[in-house]
């Protein structure tokens, strides 16, 4: 009889392997797409040259303040190519040179590039090491030939250098450090083989230089004193007249070198124009014979004449913003006026030569959320009846980059997303009830059909272009994009703060932005100049009781600088983007504190710490300060001194003398650093969202290590002070490496250990009882990854069978910080071989599926690193037991195992953050990376055990299930009729 | 069986020679001269009880036979278990239950197993009594197996393993100044 299920279950067996797909993390060539998605930014553009002369694609170069510089399609806006330089690396000049090269100048003049302009790829590469820092300025001349070569002109470092633009050879140098001076601008003359320097000594003496091309010896040199001083920067205004602001920026004063001689006029800025004249900036225009002078309440031209009268051509609003000159033909200049109106804007276009009037005048609609129009900057084309047309690349308030042409929007680009601060989630709302029968039919109808091509696909039986049909079936299906909460919770908005100040919504199905609200709060006005964002959270997550309401974000921000400036508040409606309060308090905020407690209506309580440590309470209602009042003696609140080295934890002491809401705070602890030793680089913490299934590991045979579990835990990296610069600065004996885990609510330091000539950079990642973390060994000349596990020994003794069962243990009791628990730690370590720019973890809605690091590599892909790979109990030869376990065998590195990049073929350029939210199925998990570009993927860390794939065949399901029907019935038939002739003979 | 009863029907006639009946005066034909129906009662029954003394014998010697049945079968699972090994995958776990029920249903059918066996000359407390305890020793080696593979839940893991973390009384919040 057991022979007999014997051989029953070996066929199930083998049944059963065939079934259980083959374990892979990676994805199939189809699956690209299909719930990721990537998009590509360039950020806030800061310059741009139009490429749009005898080129068969019309594009234009921009580099931008994330140090990107990108050759845009101008007929459609997308990205040709685009490099992102690093972050120090920041772009100071960029210019088109032998119309085939785009040159850049970054790292403060230090870095000279040539990169091809169809493809992007780098041709040559300059350091050009100056004497002192200066400023840096690149001249690209159009038509001058030296010995067949076109050179390059670069100021920086105090230093002229001339670079050939073939090969980026350094022809000459010429330093002017020797000189003293401070050259402001260098201007070459048409037609003539020198280059003036413009410059100036200790503020007070005004310097011309004329260098001659060939060699760079230098030819003349004449001076003027100028006690007034000089503020910002001279402004050629044609080939032999400079304007600049004296000190007092209330003089005007125009430079005029004439047969080697240094005339100085000056006329005050108030004689030119009548009013107040505060706030006097004189503007970059680049316009020929004619300068434009910024004040607070106007914008004039002022058009210098031969005989070196100053002239005001036309004062606008200073709210205008002006583009610089562009040359047309026959030695005309045109340049772009934008006024900005109600819901509009006003672009003109002005003749230098006929300034009264407007060449082209032209109003665009325009989005109130893209605020006002920051910079400005213009291209001709000929028409087709040979007259000038213009388009206008605009960047607005909120980072987005714009093409206007002929009245119209050409195109948009959402830049702003490039600059992402921070990331949270909203769910969607839920879908009502009642949807038309038609949409049903219609809705059944296509997943029929959907699901028919898909069998055909299956069965081999599809044609190509069936094949293709498929492929789109799958990536743009409907259900992926609606704005419904789904059952699976993958369905979510992103909500993102931006640089900018703007929040966007991006639906996590196909990444458009669902909606996107320039903070109010967050823009310059009279209450709160130049305001930043800080922090975003979730305010109202509606459960229960407060189902109507839509969920709702916190956005802090901070008006100014320093850190003690007043803060700035908004609560968004995270459903429709409007502004549902906006707040300007008065007090400031360092630190922002999302307290586990929510009010009737799901409000989220909140601390902001001001910066002379006091908590305010947020919302502002007499409930919230109940229930704070109630939980006030358990509330604690820490800060992290990385100057001074020093940790100190805070508890609540009294309410403020004044503000109901407002409470002081009493020191009870400090953690000080020495300074001489040791200083702060990192810390990190548990998210306060995370869910941890369990308190109990279970170990090999059978055994239970019970994890230190506490939200209260900061892990803070700090290394020697001669090790803190970057890697290379400090020997191996010079650097150590200190890690150390406290208990923010008393203080104690739970465990510190030191690495030997290790420095930072760290990035690190606590979760449950452990934490990752990635730093430089010195003495190995390799990154390593460490891993520490904390597990608590005051309950270790729970181990006997018959109390847990009738429930003797004190495993469920709540714990205090103050009851000292006795903690062990384990920790290992293990070579890494990139550098790292983000760690994070997997997260899930219940905590049960087994987690996967997140990190961030140096090439800003995002490698998805199993867990069990960075468990301190690896050993080399593990035992049976430990092998069923799981535990891998030790290796001195970590596998980097290319199938599980998660970004695939993607690269998240300028990677800067990785966020992971849980879906509602507990397998899956949901990966937000964010730097300049964009990247969102579902991840199942132990692949999706609780639900079919989105690709299973439920077509080929039922028309196996309607086959075995039939089978059975004629079976059954046959199975009659063969009984009634056996019963006939 | 149908077809059994399609001969019977089938018949036209038939005559029943056979008559066990003992006293005379029910019949209507008396008994032929020199017949004694008591002797031969007499005879039968001597005969009668040799042979059900040796049926009694071969009774119980099947109820002993069948009540060390499971034996066998204990070796036979016991040899099965060793081979399917002590990891838990879908053969070991067969195995280890069908080796928990068939014990299980074996000790159900006790009565019906020894019912053709039933006898008042024999005696089935003894073979029973071994029938069972042979199963009960199936059964044991059943949840030894069990025990073995991990399943049942002896150890402190099996009860904490899924012990939500305790609940920690304070909260603290806070880090580097917001930039």
């Amino acid at each position: 009889m057991p022979k007999m299920k014997m051989m029953m279950i070996l066929p199930v067996l083998m049944l059963l392997l065939l079934l259980v797909p083959t374990p892979s993390f990676s994805l199939f060539e189809d699956q690209v797409g299909f719930m990721d998605w990537h998009q590509r930014y360039i950020g806030k553009v800061k310059d741009a040259v139009f490429h749009t002369q005898k080129a068969a694609r019309k594009r234009v170069v921009v580099s931008t303040h994330e140090n990107v510089i990108a050759s845009l399609d101008l007929r459609r806006g997308d990205i040709f190519w685009r490099h992102v330089l690093g972050p120090n690396d920041v772009v100071d000049n960029i210019d088109i040179a032998l119309g085939k090269y785009v040159i850049t100048l970054s790292s403060e003049g230090s870095i000279l590039r040539a990169w091809n302009l169809p493809d992007g790829q780098m041709v040559w590469e300059s350091l050009l090491p100056g004497t002192k820092s200066s400023k840096s300025l690149l001249v690209v001349p159009a038509n001058l030939k030296v010995d067949l070569d076109s050179p390059i002109f670069v100021y920086s470092g105090s230093c002229l250098h001339a670079i050939s633009s073939i090969d980026g050879e350094l022809l000459w140098k010429t330093d002017f450090a020797t000189h003293g001076i401070d050259v402001h601008q260098l201007i070459l003359p048409s037609a003539s083989a020198v280059v003036h320097a413009v410059g100036v000594t200790d503020l007070s003496h005004f310097h011309t230089y004329e260098v001659g091309v060939m060699s760079g010896e230098i030819l003349k040199h004449t001076t003027a004193s100028f006690p007034g001083g000089v503020y910002g920067e001279i402004l050629p205004v044609s080939n032999d007249r400079f304007v600049a602001l004296d000190a007092s920026r209330s003089v005007l004063v125009i430079i005029s070198i004439q047969n080697g001689k240094t005339h100085l006029q000056q006329t005050h800025v108030s004689d030119l124009i009548h009013g107040s004249s505060r706030d006097t900036v004189i503007l970059p225009s680049k316009l020929s014979g004619i300068f434009t002078v910024s004040t607070d309440t106007c914008i004039a031209f002022i058009k210098v004449t031969d005989e070196g009268k100053l002239h005001v051509m036309e004062k606008v609003d200073n709210k205008v913003v002006v583009s610089d000159a562009l040359s047309l033909s026959e030695g005309e200049q045109a340049f772009a006026l934008v006024q900005h109106g109600d819901s509009k804007i006003h672009l003109s276009v002005r003749l230098v030569h006929d300034m009264s009037s407007n060449h082209l005048k032209e109003t665009v609609e325009m989005d109130h959320n893209r605020g006002f129009v920051h910079k400005i900057f213009i291209n001709s084309y000929v028409r087709t009846d040979r007259s000038n047309g213009f388009r206008a690349l605009i960047v607005m308030e909120d980072h987005s980059l714009l093409l206007l042409q002929q009245g119209e929007i050409v195109w948009s680009r959402e830049d702003g997303l490039a600059s992402i601060i921070d990331v949270t989630t909203a769910e969607l709302p839920v879908e009502k009830i009642g949807v038309s029968v038609a949409k049903v039919e219609h809705s059944l109808f296509e997943w029929l059909k959907g699901h028919v091509l898909k069998l055909k696909g299956t069965l081999m039986l599809a044609t190509p272009d069936e094949l293709v049909e498929i492929q789109k079936i799958r990536l743009r299906s409907s259900e992926k994009s609606k704005m419904t909460r789904d059952h699976n919770g993958f369905r979510r908005l992103l909500v993102v703060l931006t640089k900018a100040g703007k929040l966007f919504a991006l639906h996590t199905g196909d990444g458009r932005v669902v909606w996107s609200s320039l903070l109010q709060s967050l823009r310059s006005s009279e209450q709160c100049s130049q305001p930043t964002g800080l922090k975003l959270h979730q305010w109202q997550i509606p459960h229960h009781h407060a189902l109507d309401n839509n969920p709702s974000v916190l956005v802090v921000g901070r008006c100014g600088s320093s850190l003690s400036s007043a803060t700035a508040m908004s609560i968004v409606d995270a459903h429709t983007g409007k502004e549902v309060q906006n707040m300007v308090p008065t007090h400031s905020t360092v630190q922002v504190i999302y307290l586990p407690f929510t009010d009737s209506t799901e409000q989220q309580l909140h601390l902001l710490i001001d910066a002379d440590n006091r908590a305010h309470l947020y919302p502002k209602t007499p409930e919230a300060a109940e229930i704070f009042q109630r939980e006030s003696a358990n509330v604690y609140w820490y800060s992290v001194e990385t100057e001074a080295g020093i940790l100190r934890g805070y508890g609540v002491k009294t309410k403020c003398n004044l503000d109901e809401y407002c409470f002081e705070a009493r020191n009870l602890w400090s953690v000080v650093f020495p300074s001489e030793s040791e200083k702060i680089i990192a810390t990190v913490t548990r998210k306060a969202n995370e869910v941890v299934h369990t308190q109990a590991k279970v170990i090999a045979d059978e055994d239970v290590m019970y994890k230190y579990v506490s939200k209260n835990m900061l892990f803070v990296a700090t290394v020697s002070p001669k090790a803190s610069g970057p890697i290379g600065s400090a020997t191996p004996d010079e650097a150590v490496l200190a890690v150390h885990l406290v208990d923010t609510v008393t203080g104690r330091i739970l465990h510190r250990m030191t690495h030997l000539g290790s420095q930072g950079p760290v990035h690190a990642v606590l979760s449950e009882n452990w934490v990752v973390y990635h730093y430089f060994n010195l003495r190995a000349h390799r990154y390593e990854m460490s891993v520490i596990e904390i597990y608590d020994q005051s309950r270790a003794e729970n181990k006997d069978v018959l109390k847990l069962i009738v429930g003797k243990h004190n495993l469920t009791t709540p714990v205090s910080s103050y009851s000292r628990p006795e903690v062990m730690t384990k920790s290992q370590s293990y070579f890494f071989t990139h550098s790292v720019k983000a760690i994070s973890v997997t997260s899930t809605a219940k905590g049960i599926t087994s987690k996967h690091l997140l990190i961030g590599t140096v090439g800003d892909q995002v490698l998805a690193l199993d867990k069990r790979f960075v468990d301190p109990r690896r050993s080399l030869n593990p035992t049976q037991a430990e092998k069923e376990e799981g535990l891998l065998p030790l290796t001195d590195a970590l596998p980097i195992i290319p199938q599980s990049y998660v970004t695939h073929a993607f690269k998240v350029e300028g990677l800067r953050g990785i966020e992971t939210v849980p879906a509602k199925l507990e397998s899956t998990t949901l990966v937000f990376a964010y730097g300049v570009d964009l990247f969102y993927t579902r991840l199942a860390p132990s692949r999706t055990y609780d639900s079919l794939t989105e690709d299973f065949n439920y077509a080929l399901l039922l028309l196996t299930i309607v086959a075995l029907v039939v089978a059975i019935f004629v079976t059954w038939v046959l199975s009659e009729r063969k009984d009634l002739q056996d019963k006939w003979r | 069986m149908e077809k059994g009863k399609g001969v019977m029907g089938s018949r036209k006639w038939a005559v029943d020679f056979t008559d066990n009946s003992s006293s005379p005066s029910t019949r209507d034909i008396p008994d032929p001269p020199g017949f004694t129906r008591a002797s031969q009662d007499q005879d039968d029954s001597a005969m009668s009880r040799q042979k059900k003394d040796a049926e009694a014998n071969w009774k119980s010697q099947k109820a002993w036979e069948v009540a060390q049945a499971p034996f066998k079968n204990l070796l036979m699972m016991g040899f099965m278990m060793w081979m399917a090994g002590s990891t838990v995958h879908l053969f070991s776990i067969g195995i280890t239950f069908s080796a928990l029920w068939q014990p299980l249903s074996a000790l159900q059918g006790v009565g019906k197993v020894f019912e053709p066996y039933k006898d008042s000359k024999v005696d089935l407390l003894a073979p029973k009594l071994l029938f069972i305890a042979l199963n009960l020793g199936g059964m044991l080696l059943g949840v030894w197996k069990l025990n073995t593979l991990g399943l049942l839940p002896t150890h402190a893991s099996d009860w904490v393993s899924s012990l939500p973390p305790a609940h920690e009384v304070e909260f603290s919040g806070g880090g580097i100044a917001l930039h």
